[in-house]
């Protein structure tokens, strides 16, 4: 039998685009036409990490989430207090911080993943809260209000150190940063990523066809709270400095006010949202330091009335 | 006794004051062509609900092949074969004709968890979901999502998706709902033409379907089976025709 147009399509879908290349390329890019930036340009690298972490459970797992926040700030902490305390080798740091933020995205997600909506919208607050008065109060470790003060970072490899313009942070946010984008993608591709796609658009439907929905949901809620350990750890490492704010539930719902911005549920929504935000705000507060934010809310009114499903859901529109 | 392809004892759900499920005993004979009909609110579709597990019932045994489900989650069901379609129709909208086959596919063969290959390289699963749909003549539709299709068309999809999980018992949660009559014929001859050794349960309001592809009858009555047998036996019982069929019988 002759395969199927239908069934080469299919098998195909996961192929690279040309287009996939562009955030890429404007990354290396920005690295040469913004050279004073650099330090501003590694805090958005690492924080589209945190945007990609939180689309994998709500865009793609329909997971909805106000207290990634806790996952975020738990790598930070890590990393953070393992480089205060005389070990400032960065990779391990990240990895440690990655391994504390999926266990608590494990144990945590036990329990909150039983509800779904609202309940488990709650739930995730709650926890978020909860890992951010548990660092307040351990103030011998995490510096409570003050912050974590006397991180050193070691050179990566022990050969690049970290510099003041930032250099070797960004192309170590930028490496991390593909590292980690080419495994979610390759998650979001798998059999498992496409299961979460079924779970997000009719769960009924996920139980009828024999899907453990709630061992793929603990999955990937696990799997995001690494990426997001990730990127806190990544941006303590960058800035040697941690506070109770990367805890915060201002930071869960940043987050997603950036991924709105650029898209949900498409992998590619964070490259576009977290650098608009991250400009934006950068230009704003140094053009009107006293109302930036109104500005900030006057983009996101104008996203909601005028591209819904984001900066690149606007873009679909014109391709069809 | 031989064992069913699926058996009830005893099964019992009650919300509140409500009883959906009264002590219900039923069977379904392996590669059986039997209908379960009522009234509007008699508890069928409840039955099914609890038979594949989205509910739990309050008391009784249901039994599949023999072995006892009735703690089994409803993902262990469906491994063994115990397989539903919705009465309205439920599947993935946004997602292609293929996909939702393919998702059912991956899931029966154990694939459907995996982190480790994409989903594009599992070929056998994609060209199985593919000749599934072939076999009922969808094939043309495979790369168009759900909800752009005909309701008609999207009820084969629900029986297509169903299928993929290589079902040993079928139960059919009205296929012809809300399908105009003219393409009712397609979803008929779909269901004439499964396979035999499927054990097959009808859900169903349309009597012609009913009369068309049933071999026995059962009658639900708020919660309680009523009568049960052949089509002719269950057409001319007085007690059927006064509570169902809404005819005054003159006594």
């Amino acid at each position: 039998m002759m395969p199927s147009r239908a069934v080469e399509a299919f098998a195909r879908r996961h192929r690279y685009h040309p287009l996939e290349a562009l955030p890429w390329l404007a990354a290396v890019a920005s690295y040469f036409v913004f050279p004073d930036y650099l330090a501003l340009g590694a805090q958005v690298l690492a924080t589209i990490l945190f945007a990609l972490s939180a689309d994998l459970v709500l865009g793609y797992a329909g997971i909805v989430t106000l207290g990634h926040a806790a996952f975020f700030g738990t790598g930070a902490y890590i990393a953070g207090i393992l480089a205060a305390h005389g070990w400032g080798e960065p990779i391990t740091g990240l990895f440690a911080g990655a391994a504390m933020a999926a266990l608590l995205g494990f144990l945590s997600g036990l329990v909150v993943l039983r509800t779904t909506g609202l309940a488990l919208l709650m739930q995730t607050l709650v926890i978020a809260t909860m890992v951010a008065e548990a660092a307040n109060k351990a103030s011998f470790v995490t510096g409570g209000d003050d912050g974590l003060q006397g991180m050193a970072v070691w050179p990566i490899f022990g050969l690049f150190r970290f510099d003041l313009f930032g250099h070797t942070s960004y192309f170590y946010c930028l490496t991390v940063l593909f590292l980690c984008w080419l495994a979610a993608r390759y998650i979001v591709h798998s059999p498992f990523g496409r299961s979460l796609t079924g779970i997000r658009e009719n769960v009924r439907r996920m139980h009828a066809i024999g899907a453990p929905v709630a061992r793929r949901r603990l999955v990937i809620y696990t799997i995001s709270a690494a990426l997001a350990g990730i990127s806190g750890a990544l941006i303590a490492q960058t800035t040697q400095f941690v506070s109770l704010s990367f805890l915060s539930l201002e930071r869960s719902g940043t987050v997603l006010i950036m991924l709105i911005i650029g898209g949900v549920g498409r992998l590619y929504g964070a490259f576009v949202g977290v650098p608009l935000y991250m400009v934006a705000q950068n230009r704003f507060s140094e053009i009107d330091p006293v109302y930036w934010y109104f500005w900030i809310g006057l983009l996101m009114v104008l996203v909601v009335i005028f591209a819904r499903g984001g900066v690149l859901g606007f873009f679909d529109r014109f391709r069809r | 006794m031989n064992t069913a392809a699926l058996e009830t004892r005893g099964l019992h759900k009650s919300f509140g004051a409500l009883t959906v499920a009264n002590a219900v005993d039923f069977r379904l004979e392996h590669g059986a062509r039997h209908a379960l009909i009522g009234p509007n609110g008699a508890g069928k579709t409840t039955f099914v609900e609890l038979v594949t597990g989205a509910l739990r019932p309050g008391a009784g045994q249901i039994r599949l092949d023999g072995a006892d489900i009735t703690n089994l989650p409803q993902a262990a069901r469906v491994k063994r074969g115990l397989v539903r379609t919705f009465q309205i129709t439920s599947l993935f909208r946004r997602l292609s004709v293929l996909e939702n086959v393919t998702l059912a596919v991956c899931e029966r063969q154990g694939i459907g968890g995996g982190l480790f290959r994409p989903a594009g390289h599992h070929r056998a699963a994609i060209e199985e979901a593919h000749s599934l749909l072939e076999r009922l003549g969808l094939e043309d539709d495979s790369l168009r999502p759900v909800n752009m299709l005909a309701y008609g068309r999207q009820r084969l999809i629900e029986i297509a998706v169903s299928l993929a999980l290589s079902p040993k018992v079928l139960l059919l949660d009205e296929p012809a709902a809300g399908v105009p009559s003219s393409e009712s014929g397609t979803i008929i001859e779909v269901i004439e033409r499964l396979p035999p050794d499927i054990a097959l349960l009808i859900i169903e309001h349309d009597m012609d379907l009913v009369f068309r592809l049933a071999q026995r009858i059962t009658v639900l009555v708020q919660g309680n089976v009523l009568v049960e047998g052949p089509p002719d036996l269950i057409a001319a019982d007085p007690e059927v025709r006064r509570v169902y069929l809404g005819e005054r019988v003159p006594t």
